[in-house]
This record gives C-alpha cells, structure tokens and sequence, in this order.
C-alpha cells in the first residue's frame, strides 16, 4: 500500500507526519520524494549509498551532417536548439530529452548522449525504515524525472510512504498520482486553511482516498475542523502546538523517538487509514 | 529599476510575512508573488483585480480516434508514458513534446492548447501587485514565474516605481530559479532547524551559482541558538551577511488571523514586545534598502562572486 504525505505549501509538518509515521510502523518503505530539498535523512542519519543516476537523454549534434535545415530547432518546444547561420546551437538545461528531434533530422545528424539530472539514494544495509530518496541536481529543472525514478523503488508487497514535495503542481502530480491514500498535513491558520483548499482540489481530482492531519494544532482557530467536518474528511490525527516537539524538530529528532506515547497513535492513524479504505471499497462494489 | 527577490528553500520559515510586511513599509515597490504553487499573498494583501489574462502552458497532444489505427507507435515513441493502452493522452502526463504528431503514420494526432492559469494585474492598499494562479497538476510553474515577473516590471513601468518585491517559491527547481535569475539582490528567510540549516545552504548554493547578491535574514532564531550560530558561521565563510535575526513571536499568527501585515498589526497593539518584534523588522528593511541602493552605485563595475566549494 501506497500512502503519500501532502499539503498545499511547505513547512506545514509533512515531513514529520511522514518520519514519525514510517518509525511507528515495521516492514515499510519511506521515499523521501522532496527532491527539490530532500529533508528525512537529517532526521533518520542514515548512512546512504547511490543506487542509480537519473539521467535524462540529450541530442548531440553532428556538425559535419547537419545541413542546417532547422527542423530540429523549429520542432523544439522547449526552445533548448537554436538555429545560427552556421550552426544549431544546443542548450542542454532546457532540453526535456523527449528525442523528437533525433527522430526528425533526415540527414541523421544526431545522436543521443546523457545528461545527469540527479541521483537516486538508498540507505546502507538493512534499515528501519527501508529509505530512499532523490536528490536534484543544483540548477536543474527536471524535478518530475527524479521523482518518476525514485518511485521504481517502491516494493508493492511493502507499506510505503512517501513524503511529497510542497504545492500542487507537476512533481506533486509525480509523487501522489498513483497513491492508495493521501495525508494531508495543514495548520488551523489563515495560509494553512487555504493551501490544504488546494491541496484537496488536487486529491479529489486525482480521485485519491484522503483524510487530514492537523499539525501544531491550537495555533490559530478552528476554521479547518469546522471545514473537515462540513465536507465530511476525516481528521487523522492532531499534533498538538508543543514546544517540546518544535524543539525536538529544530534539533532534527523525529518526535515518536523522545515521545514513545506517539507511537501508538501513529499506528492508530494508520489503522484510520485502513478502515476507511476499506470502507471506500465497500461501497464501491 | 531593482528587483529584490525572498527566498526561503524550505516552506514555512515565514517568508510571506515577512515579504508582505516589507511591502508595507516600501515607498514606491511592485509587489509580485510568485510563489505561484499556491500563492497566500493575496490573503493578506486582498488584491482587486484590475486586469485578468489567461496564461497558456505547454500544449497537450490529443489523439483523433477516427483517424487512429492503434499501430502504437506514438505509445513506443512517448518518453513520459502519457498515451495510455487505448490510445488516449493523460493530460496530468504529458509533457507537450510533440513528438507524437511526427510520429504518427496517420497524422491522428494534434496538439492542443491548454490554459494551465491566470495571472492578474492588481491594486492592493500598498500600491500595484502582479500575481497569478496555477492550474493543478500544471507542468510549466516556471514559465508562470517569468509571467508574474514580467506583468511586475510592465507595472512598475506603468506607475514609475523604482522596486520591484518578489516573493519566491520553495525549493531549487525550475520555479525557484525562474524568480532569482536577473533579481538584483535575493534575501533569503531562514530557520535554525536542522532542515532550515540544509535547506539555506541548498539555496545559497543556487543563488551563487546564478552569481545574485544575496543575504539572510534568521527568522524563530531563538528556538534553536546552536543552529542560528551555525548559520552565521557559514554565511560568514562565504561572505554573505546576516542582515537580521528574528525571535520566535506569535504575532505572526495573530496577524494573519486579523489578515493585517505585521507592520499594520503591531499599530493596533499597545505591546511592547509586539512592537519590538516590529521595529526589528523596519531595520531589516532599511538595511535591505541601503544594500539595493548601493548595488546600483556599484552598476558598471560588478563584482562576480567565485562559485564556491560546499
Ligand atoms: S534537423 Fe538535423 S540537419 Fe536539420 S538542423 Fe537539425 S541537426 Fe541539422
Ligand atoms: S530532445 Fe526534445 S527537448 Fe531535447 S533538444 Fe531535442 S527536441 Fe528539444
Ligand atoms: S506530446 Fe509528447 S508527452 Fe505528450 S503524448 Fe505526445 S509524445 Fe507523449
Ligand atoms: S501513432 Fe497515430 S495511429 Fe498510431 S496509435 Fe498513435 S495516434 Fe494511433
């Protein structure tokens, strides 16, 4: 089973529903799918091997053959060739490898080579939990790419987790689009309120089962409860606004490991989470 | 014309607060959000809306079922995996690279535009703002960010303002660099947690690596003092200033609750340790202003930073 951990907007606690949730449980996979800023090992402290470059296919071009006929660069829509006068310019950060303009050239004047986008790690030996994660390289764009491959690793006989990037836009799509269920994580605040809005646009669209996670929960007011409960989504867990927790964050220590009384309620949450995809079952068949 | 733009790598440092705050204190700012993957600028700046335009991603192949014949080239062909095993395109999937319409034997396949958002032209009670909407699951957040900043500097134009005030995206991707490149100076908000520590040194090594004057500012900085002494050690090493630290206050909540900026919040509160919290961040400011003005003194001979060693 696959869960993914969501908001609308960074810095809402995804990670530490996701770190917490994956120490409380055994025989689970954690994804760290953040590629952007990948944020888990800080708190696990893992030691991590690499397991797979990803890397993303980028034309060479052949000067000698090019006629310059300009299809290439007229075909581009990622405007990464440009057609000179006596050349075809080639910007490789632009470049998305879709292979288009390979396929066009009729004077077979390009190859295909590769370009790094970032690479795919997995913690040494045997670890609990099994963890992975990708890493963007720095100024590279292709953040869907590293996602797509980091979630190769996901063992299907396995509960997985997967923590996802912030938002709600393409690499969000990459991390969630496939889930079983998705957590929610927002705070009862004016911004928390309004990304976890999208954020549920985003589920519902994806048709994904979901429930919510209420994080420093007694901060703010109580817009989001009154809001789960008029459009009946299940409140998962709240984590209360301690200072212990905050502190226990600040010095990268997920919080189940002081606090072993949360464990339980993890476990409680991901029974939560059973029984209501067992009940969406149900009531599909 | 400057452009200042706030960063923060990692979400939840407080950086829109901070940003919104700075733009009721600037005299004559733009403000342009372009944390545009779910934008919260707007709940507390309530912009109206004076221009609205649609904003088209990239397009999205559509297969002709008349004119297809299944042969399966397009799905043997497509590197996203976006043509499903009955011939249709998922749009969440496809990447617009058209290649598939080149593919195609039978010319069944064409592309199709897409609106992937809006972005709108604004007033707000600090002056102009440019800002916009991204439709869910949209690929192109980058290109929406270059929108945003355009529509800015076509205001900022229009109403002879001299600063225009970003307010960036998380992250290192595509968005984040979409709202740095070209930004005269970039602040970026921090917190001294362990991810707020990783995540500095991320951006700070994005924004080297693009050559962007840059500075930090340690927002909570008091919940954890190892970790904000750690970040003032490695900004020092590589010469980027700390133009301010923040103490934890729940005055930023109760702001937002009010939907007021700090600034306006702390004119209604006879706390002193309220208005402390915000004369801090007036002194911010002026720092910043100072630094951009002296940026421009310094135009014709610009010093480039060395990209360095992390
Ligand atoms: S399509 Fe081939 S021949 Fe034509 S410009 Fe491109 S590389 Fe050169
Ligand atoms: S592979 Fe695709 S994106 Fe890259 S240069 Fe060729 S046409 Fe453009
Ligand atoms: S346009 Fe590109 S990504 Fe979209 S379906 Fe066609 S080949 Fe696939
Ligand atoms: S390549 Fe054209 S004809 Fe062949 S399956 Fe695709 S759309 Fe149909």
């Amino acid at each position: 089973m696959k869960i993914a951990i969501a908001s609308g907007k960074g810095g809402t606690g995804k990670t530490t529903v996701s770190l917490n949730l994956a120490l409380s449980l055994s025989d689970v996979q954690l994804f760290d799918c953040d590629v952007e800023e990948p944020n888990c090992n800080l708190f696990l402290g893992f030691g991590l091997e690499k397991v797979e470059d990803v890397v993303c296919p980028v034309p060479v071009i052949n000067q000698e053959k090019c006629s310059i006929c300009r299809q290439c660069s007229d075909f581009c829509r990622y405007n990464a060739l440009a057609a000179l006068p006596d050349r075809i310019l080639f910007f490789p950060s632009l470049c998305h490898g879709c292979g288009g303009c390979a396929v066009l050239c009729s004077e077979k004047a390009i190859r295909e080579s590769e370009r790094s986008l970032g690479v795919i790690e997995k913690a040494k030996g045997e670890s609990s939990p099994e963890f992975y994660r990708g890493l963007l390289n720095i100024g590279e764009t292709m953040t869907s790419a590293v996602i797509k491959t980091l979630k190769k690793y996901v063992d299907d006989r396995k509960t997985a987790i997967l923590d996802a990037p912030p938002g709600t836009a393409c690499p969000v799509i990459a991390s969630i689009g496939d889930v079983d269920y998705c957590v929610l994580v927002t705070e009862s605040t004016p911004f928390g309120f309004h990304d976890l809005r999208l954020a549920v646009d985003v589920v519902r669209s994806l048709k994904v089962p979901f429930g919510v996670v209420i994080n420093r929960w007694g901060l703010g007011d109580s817009r989001v409860e009154e809001y789960c409960k008029a459009e009946g989504i299940s409140i998962l867990l709240k984590i209360p606004n301690n200072l212990k927790i905050a502190e226990l964050y600040s010095r990268g220590i997920p919080f189940v490991q002081e606090m072993p009384e949360w464990n339980e309620k993890f476990r409680g949450m991901f029974e939560a989470i059973k029984l209501q995809l067992a009940d969406t079952e149900e009531a599909r068949t | 014309m400057k452009q200042l733009t706030v960063i923060s790598g990692k979400g939840g440092t407080g950086k829109t607060t901070l940003t919104a705050a700075f733009a009721s204190l600037a005299k004559n700012a733009i403000i342009a959000d372009c944390d545009v993957d779910a934008s919260d600028m707007h709940l507390i700046l309530k912009p109206k809306v004076l221009e609205k335009e649609d904003y088209y991603g990239l397009e999205v192949a559509r297969i002709d079922p008349e004119l297809c014949i299944e042969c399966g080239r397009c799905k043997e062909f497509c590197r996203y995996g976006a043509v499903s095993g009955n011939f249709k395109v998922d749009p969440y999937g496809c990447d617009g690279c058209a290649v598939c319409t080149v593919i195609c034997p039978k010319g069944a396949v064409s592309m199709e535009k897409r609106i992937s958002g809006q972005v709108f032209s604004s007033e707000t009670r600090f002056g102009p703002m440019a800002h916009a909407s991204l439709g869910i699951g949209e690929e192109t957040s980058g290109k929406l960010v270059s929108a945003v900043r355009s529509n800015a500097k076509k205001l900022a134009e229009q109403y002879h303002k001299d600063l225009i005030i970003i307010d960036g995206p998380p992250g290192t991707g595509c968005s984040a660099i979409s709202a740095i490149t070209g930004a005269d100076l970039v602040l970026v908000v921090s917190e001294p947690t362990v991810s707020g520590v990783h995540d500095l040194k991320r951006v700070l090594e994005l924004t080297v690596h693009f050559v962007i004057p840059t500075v930090v500012c340690i927002n909570k900085y008091d919940i954890n003092e190892e970790n904000t002494q750690l970040i003032e050690n490695f900004c020092a090493k590589l010469g980027i200033s700390v133009i301010g630290k923040l103490p934890y206050n729940d005055i930023v909540t109760k702001a937002m609750l009010q939907e007021k900026t700090l600034i306006e919040y702390v004119k209604s509160s006879k706390c002193l340790n309220e208005s402390e919290f915000a004369d801090q961040i007036c002194q911010i400011w002026t720092r910043m202003e100072k630094i951009l003005m002296n940026i421009q003194d310094k135009q014709k001979g610009t010093k480039t930073l060395e990209m360095k060693n992390f």
